[in-house]
């Protein structure tokens, strides 16, 4: 049965005497009960997790980062992924942007009256699966059922903890003039898969998500030396808005260069179809890191060894000018500015 | 990728400016009609690189600016019936009516769904037979066919809870329009390739004779509109006034016949009123008496004519072609994408977004010099 098979594994437990998840499966009680132990405890089986306990006890020795998320997106199954490698991914690829490894993650599920519990199971099991790839583990949880319509079948919320292997503090503040920004791969196929998927758009070669751990790039980049001044993932808003919100935080201007930013062909026709920056659009698997300038001959090729971003270049830099102000020199040599995304992403009209 | 970059070499724009200026010998004002040409040309600097000698003013082309107020409220008040789904495109749901815009009326209840094509329409109004599905058709020539396309098949399928709220648009009469008014100083046009993929180009001869004006048929990639103004300016320069076809890729001089006959078939040519414009004869599309049926506005009552409201912004200014957005006190200050006062910065096509998003940084010098 391939609803219960993600990346080789496999759930041999019998399905649960319910097809759908019914208002008694938040209750609290025996639906509960039996919902946690037939699907949730099988596919995320840990000590921690055995011990059913109302929190995870963990020894902490060192600097830890933390982070939270939610997520909430329609359809729940994509190209490349789910809604449920999206949380695990999500919390892993947060802690990596504080210079820090995932070690632990909690999840809250907000479950709809109604939703097949085939569904849950399926997103369950990529959640694993996510998580086994980098090597983190679920502690603590928590579901909630809400009425058949209050809902879009599942929500979920994920929170992590990561211990920082940074050797020194990364972020804005560190970003100075002349440092070299690398994006790590090609952007924009996150939120076309999704919006393709969502608007049944039909495109002749399906685009799959970017959804990716970007946990080993990074932790490869600080272990290896080189000056790391900081690092952001591009979720939603794109390219675009992670670049602007770090200008406007350090207090710089940035110059990118349009023909280096990678975007592969197949998602620079959507957007021309679909009247859409490709760097406004949404990445689950791609992050920009800032390095100072004499680093970047380094930093490059510890990108190219690993396969998320076997594409990484360097598109642009830290330029002495007014805080916040990010442009980008486009194909005619004349240079525009870049914005964050105003409101939401609308297509146009002709 | 193919059959983009070849029109966005940056060496083929380099000679093309080069002819423009070996070319010129005064100054000439020249329009951009289509809001999508006018965006490649911000986002590509391409006005930055013409001498100083050529002005070109962006056009009214954008069909969600130039919908007005009246048919923005008459599609909100149908949307929020209970019974009703109202279906437009995307950019359609930020456009302020009197009181609030569509997106702000989902907020409050009302079923506004964003579609990508008017087939999304019926397969919306066949899964929920007992809503009443109304299609929201605003657009130039370009989405016509496709909207025309879709009241044909609603007939044919018998789909009784299928109607449309018709604000559809045509570019030759308000190119007249233009070239009409007093203080017009347009002194050629870059006429949108993609109207004239569908309409062909023969409706722009006699404005062409009538007016002594050159109209070239132009793309949308910066070399197709670096070639269409050197066009323009070449037959200016020689005292010509003829219409030509720059963009004989996709152009042909009958457009499609196949996209005319479903125009045909279900629209007749009305008068209508352009937001920033006014009234103008013959510048509209509404059903014609064969599909007055689907016409949403025998179902839910007829938009009522109401004065456009003047505000802060210049918007019907620069719609005309009279300003450039940053001639706007508003612009950028109080008038943002984020906080729009005028329907020219809400829409992604509009001039001012254009403006905006690609030259915010020109802005910031400007207001550091103040």
């Amino acid at each position: 049965m391939t609803e219960n098979t993600v990346a080789g594994l496999v759930c041999p437990l019998p399905e649960s005497d319910t097809e759908t998840i019914q208002l008694a499966h938040g209750g609290g009680g025996r639906m509960m009960d039996r919902l946690l132990q037939n699907i949730i405890r099988p596919i995320f089986d840990n000590e921690q997790l055995q011990r059913r306990h109302d929190g995870a006890a963990l020894d902490v020795d060192a600097p830890v980062a933390f982070t939270t998320d939610s997520y909430v997106v329609r359809p729940l199954f994509f190209p490349g992924g789910d809604i449920g490698t999206l949380a695990v991914n999500g919390t892993v690829n947060d802690l990596a942007m504080c210079g820090a490894r995932a070690q632990w993650f909690s999840v809250a599920m907000i479950l709809e009256e109604g939703f097949p519990i085939a569904s849950l199971r399926r997103i369950a099991l990529s959640m694993r699966s996510a998580a086994d790839e980098t090597g983190v583990q679920l502690v603590t949880g928590d579901t909630k059922v809400v009425e058949r319509g209050k809902g879009d079948g599942i929500y979920i919320s994920t929170t992590g903890v990561g211990r920082i292997v940074a050797r020194q503090p990364v972020g804005p503040e560190r970003v100075r003039q002349g440092d070299v920004i690398i994006v790590s791969g090609d952007i924009g196929r996150h939120g076309i898969a999704v919006m393709a998927a969502r608007e049944k758009l039909g495109f002749e070669t399906p685009i799959a998500s970017d959804c990716a751990p970007l946990s080993e790039p990074v932790l490869a980049l600080l272990n290896s030396g080189i000056n790391v001044r900081c690092l952001r993932d591009l979720t939603r808003g794109g390219l675009a808005s992670a670049v602007v919100e770090i200008a406007e935080t350090a207090g710089v201007s940035i110059v990118l260069q349009e023909k280096a930013v990678p975007v592969p062909d197949d998602v620079t026709a959507a957007c021309e179809l679909l009247g859409l920056d490709p760097f406004h659009v949404a990445n689950e698997g791609r992050f920009v890191v800032f390095v100072a300038p004499e680093d970047v001959e380094r930093a490059v090729p510890v990108l190219h060894r690993y396969p998320v971003s076997g594409n990484a270049a360097v598109i642009g830099v830290v330029e002495d000018g007014p805080a916040g102000r990010v442009s980008c020199v486009g194909s005619l040599g004349v240079a525009r500015s870049i914005d964050m995304l105003s409101g939401e992403q609308l297509p146009r009209i002709c | 990728m193919k059959f983009r970059d070849e029109y966005r070499d940056a060496e083929a724009a380099r000679r093309m400016v080069e002819a423009i200026a070996r070319t010129v010998t005064r100054r000439w004002t020249l329009m951009e009609v289509c809001g999508g040409q006018t965006h490649s040309i911000v986002r590509f600097g391409i006005d930055q690189l013409l001498p100083d000698t050529i002005t070109l003013l962006h056009g009214p082309g954008c069909p969600v600016c130039v919908t007005p107020v009246s048919y923005v409220d008459k599609a909100i008040e149908i949307a929020s019936r209970p019974e009703v789904i109202l279906c437009t495109f995307g950019d359609m749901v930020r456009v302020p009516g009197t009181q609030g815009s569509l997106s702000t009326a989902r907020s409050r209840g009302a079923d506004v769904r964003i579609v990508y094509s008017p087939t999304e329409v019926l397969e919306v109004a066949r899964a929920e037979p007992q809503r009443e599905v109304v299609f929201f058709a605003v657009g130039f020539e370009t989405t016509a066919p496709a909207n025309a396309t879709a009241a044909i098949q609603a007939r044919r399928e018998g789909l009784g809870n299928f109607s449309m709220l018709v604000s559809q648009v045509l570019v030759p009469p308000a190119i007249t329009a233009l070239l009409a008014a007093p203080d017009n100083h347009v002194q050629g046009f870059l006429a949108a390739g993609h109207v004239c993929t569908v309409m062909g180009y023969q409706a722009y001869r006699p404005i062409a004779e009538r007016w002594q004006v050159p109209i070239v048929v132009t793309g949308f990639e910066p070399l197709d509109i670096l070639e269409g103004i050197y066009r323009c300016i070449v037959q200016l320069e020689q005292g010509r006034a003829e219409v030509e076809n720059q963009y004989s890729r996709a152009v042909r001089r009958g457009g499609n016949a196949v996209a005319q006959a479903a125009m045909d078939e279900v629209f007749q040519v009305t008068p209508r009123f352009w937001r920033g414009m006014g009234e103008i004869p013959d510048s509209g599309l509404g059903l014609s008496a064969a599909y007055a049926d689907l016409d949403a506005e025998r179902r839910f009552g007829s938009v009522t004519a109401k004065q456009e409201t003047r505000g802060e912004c210049m918007s019907g200014l620069v719609l005309r072609g009279e300003r450039k957005p940053t001639d706007c006190p508003a612009f950028g200050k109080q008038c943002t994408p984020d906080h729009p006062l005028g329907v020219t910065m809400i829409s992604s096509e509009g001039a001012c977004a254009a403006y905006y998003r690609y030259r915010i940084h020109q802005r910031q010098a400007v207001t550091e010099s103040e």
